[in-house]
């Protein structure tokens, strides 16, 4: 699960990092309140969006007076805006963060991460901060420092040391940095972070390092513990469909085809894309109706699948295990009844009862099922139907 | 032969009693498996599907002397479960249950780990040795006994492949869901290992999927170090970047872990791989007859 900006901040805050002072706005008036209660001489209005890149975008803007201030939301507010991160669609723009301009000597990238290869969390730092990090990865590797924390022994001296000493700091800056990673490392690991990004770090004029920007990622499977920031999502920044089949215990993840499946389980609804992609035609969505799919479950399948309008034919690819076909042959006549359904759906079954689940279609005489025998047939029968010649 | 476990191996149940401890446990127990006792906190003393419960996996094991868990606890508790059979002895873990965090995981692989004992899962469908023990929740009769070992990071497809592989003439010596997760217990360069020294397996089938690197490190090591045939299938050529596909490990992050990476290393490394899910029986088959 991904927050604002404005919301990392305080959470980070209440662990004792050094954020930026700053509101959140969701009207100009509120945004105008906001600067007038930071009382400084300078503000930076920033969009509150689930992306990176705001900037060059325009979702981040210097303000040296309060009519500048309301100028910027003003424009802000309800725009799109389109960053490498939000595809071309941008996302809407419904409130922004009204926060004090600081003097800023230098600018540093921060980053906390589960590193899978080491299986511990790592942090990662470079002097080259404020830009998009993986441009930095992929050109200058070297500029990115990594400790990886066993979790064993936690973060000690010695780690912060040798981030320290990858940055060039001096001994006084090292003192400061020195107390700046411990309380953000102690958030990412009591919230079940599963990323905590800083970009940029800045070291102030005064010798201080504050956190510009602030970038959480949680574990959704740690979510249980910690309701208060479950309650920080943002349903708007969600698709629609994907959050509605999650509430269903679905996992479903939209695409641009126009061949809908339905599958049960992950690793064969992955499959069931490639092999659509394979058979020329292009998947309009991953959806895993859980490895014991059920007669309920692929009837939501159907719903959620049938409100995509580009959707032409849908391939229902089941393997039944422990599940048996025969009830999921049922299921798919009885949504067939009750939504209507109005493409070709192309059926694959296959695994327990696969055979008295085909004698069920087939006297079921529905004209719009298909039944395909195995999974390359279905996905090519789906294809087709898609493509109108059937 | 066959590897991890076989007919004398002796299974305890945790979270026995719960809807899917006692749906799956009875499952593996008409299959044969030698389950010899389930632990359910609270529920000491009673008798579950003709087996005895114990409150503590400590108790089931000197009573049962069980070797073996298989681990249907809910994930709020389930870390706590693996950790309380490694510290009761027991060598081999089977965490069934999806949804534990990161973080939990973290800390319990290390101490399993350090206790000697072997981590499968979590979030993963379990073991299976054809016609011996099935301590999971597959079909069991898919598995038709053979001489393939069978790794997997999938539920579904594992059943789907090992059903192609069976079509294809062939059968299965052991079966290992090792789960979807960031973080999983046992990977497949430990279980490449396990079947190239098993007189029963004479070909080795893996199925990857988008994420992390684990395929491309078994490349490596497949390359250096396994003699026997491999083929291979990696599930996700056409996800997008950065979206999470069911699987909570099954995610390209930035430009990396993508299919075709790892495709790329695993042919590189000699192994056949099936390009298309349903071709992992048919790839395997023509392998074969190329090598006999």
């Amino acid at each position: 699960m991904n927050i604002h900006e404005y919301q990392a901040k305080e959470l980070l805050h209440s662990f004792g990092v050094k954020v930026t002072r700053g509101h959140v706005a969701h009207t100009v008036i509120e945004a105008e309140q906001a600067a007038i209660k930071l009382g400084c001489k300078n503000w930076i209005v920033k969009a509150q969006i689930h992306a990176g890149g705001r900037g060059k975008g325009g979702g981040v803007k210097f303000a040296r007076t309060l009519a500048e201030v309301s100028e910027q939301t003003e424009r802000m507010l309800g725009m799109n805006l389109v960053t490498h991160q939000t595809g071309k669609a941008g996302k809407l723009v419904q409130k922004v963060y009204i926060q004090e301009a600081y003097d800023i000597g230098k600018e540093y990238y921060l980053g906390i991460v589960l590193d899978r290869r080491l299986e511990m969390p790592v942090i990662m730092v470079s002097t080259e901060g404020g830009v998009d990090i993986e441009t930095v990865a992929a050109e200058t590797p070297e500029k990115i420092i990594k400790v990886g924390i066993d979790p064993v022994i936690g973060l000690r001296s010695y780690h912060l040391r040798k981030l320290a000493y990858g940055l060039n700091l001096n001994k006084a800056q090292m003192k400061e940095f020195s107390r700046f990673i411990p309380p953000l490392y102690d958030a990412y690991q009591k919230t079940d972070a599963s990323l905590v990004e800083i970009n940029p770090l800045v070291l102030l004029k005064n010798g201080e390092f504050i956190a510009l920007d602030a970038k959480l990622n949680f574990d959704d499977n740690g979510l249980y513990r910690h309701p208060e920031i479950a309650d920080m999502r943002d349903e708007t920044e969600e698709d629609a469909a994907e959050l509605e089949a999650a509430h269903y215990d679905l996992s479903y993840v939209k695409l641009d085809g126009n061949v809908g499946c339905i599958v049960n389980g992950a690793g064969l609804a992955m499959s069931t894309m490639d092999i659509i992609k394979q058979s020329g035609g292009e998947p309009a969505n991953f959806l895993d109706v859980g490895g014991n799919a059920s007669a309920e479950t692929v009837a939501r399948g159907f719903d959620l699948i049938l409100r995509d309008k580009n959707v032409k034919a849908i391939l229902v690819n089941i393997f039944g295990g422990i599940v048996r076909c025969d009830r999921i042959a049922k299921g798919i006549l009885e949504a067939a009844r009750e939504i209507h359904v109005h493409v070709p759906v192309i059926v694959r079954l296959d695994g327990t009862n696969a055979k008295e689940a085909g004698e069920i279609l087939q006297e079921a005489n529905i004209k719009e099922i298909i039944i395909a025998h195995d999974m390359r047939e279905g996905a090519q029968l789906a294809v087709q139907a898609a493509k109108g010649d059937r | 032969m066959s590897i991890l476990v076989n007919n004398n191996s002796r299974v305890l149940v945790q979270g026995f009693t719960g809807k899917e401890g006692t749906f799956h446990a009875q499952k593996c127990i008409d299959y044969g498996t030698n389950i010899v006792a389930g632990v359910t906190p609270g529920k000491g003393g009673i008798c579950h599907l003709g087996k005895p419960v114990f409150n503590t996996v400590e108790e089931a094991v000197s009573s049962t002397l069980a070797d073996v868990s298989l681990i249907f606890v809910p994930p709020a508790y389930a870390a706590d479960a693996i950790l309380e059979a490694a510290d009761a002895g027991i060598k081999l873990i089977v965490c069934i249950t999806e949804g534990i965090p990161v973080r939990d995981i973290l800390y319990a692989k290390k101490y399993v780990q350090h206790k000697g004992s072997i981590l499968i899962g979590p979030n993963c469908p379990g073991i299976i040795t054809a016609g011996e023990a099935k301590i999971g929740i597959m079909p069991g009769y898919v598995f038709q006994k053979g001489r393939i070992g069978l790794i997997s990071k999938s539920g579904t497809l594992t059943y789907e492949a090992a059903n192609q592989i069976v079509k294809a003439g062939m059968g299965i010596s052991t079966a290992v869901g090792i789960g979807g997760d960031p973080i999983i217990g046992t990977n497949f360069i430990d279980l490449l290992k396990l079947f190239e020294s098993d007189s029963d397996t004479d070909a080795i089938v893996m199925i990857g999927e988008i994420g992390g690197e684990l395929e491309i490190r078994a490349a490596e090591y497949i390359k250096e170090h396994v003699k026997k045939p491999v083929v291979a299938f990696i599930a996700g050529q056409t996800a997008p970047k950065g979206k999470r596909m069911g699987h909570a490990g099954a995610i390209i992050a930035g430009s990396k872990g993508t299919a075709q990476e790892k495709i790329n290393a695993l042919q590189a490394a000699g192994v056949g791989v099936a390009l298309s899910p349903a071709e992992v029986g048919s790839t395997l088959a023509n392998l074969k007859e190329k090598l006999d």
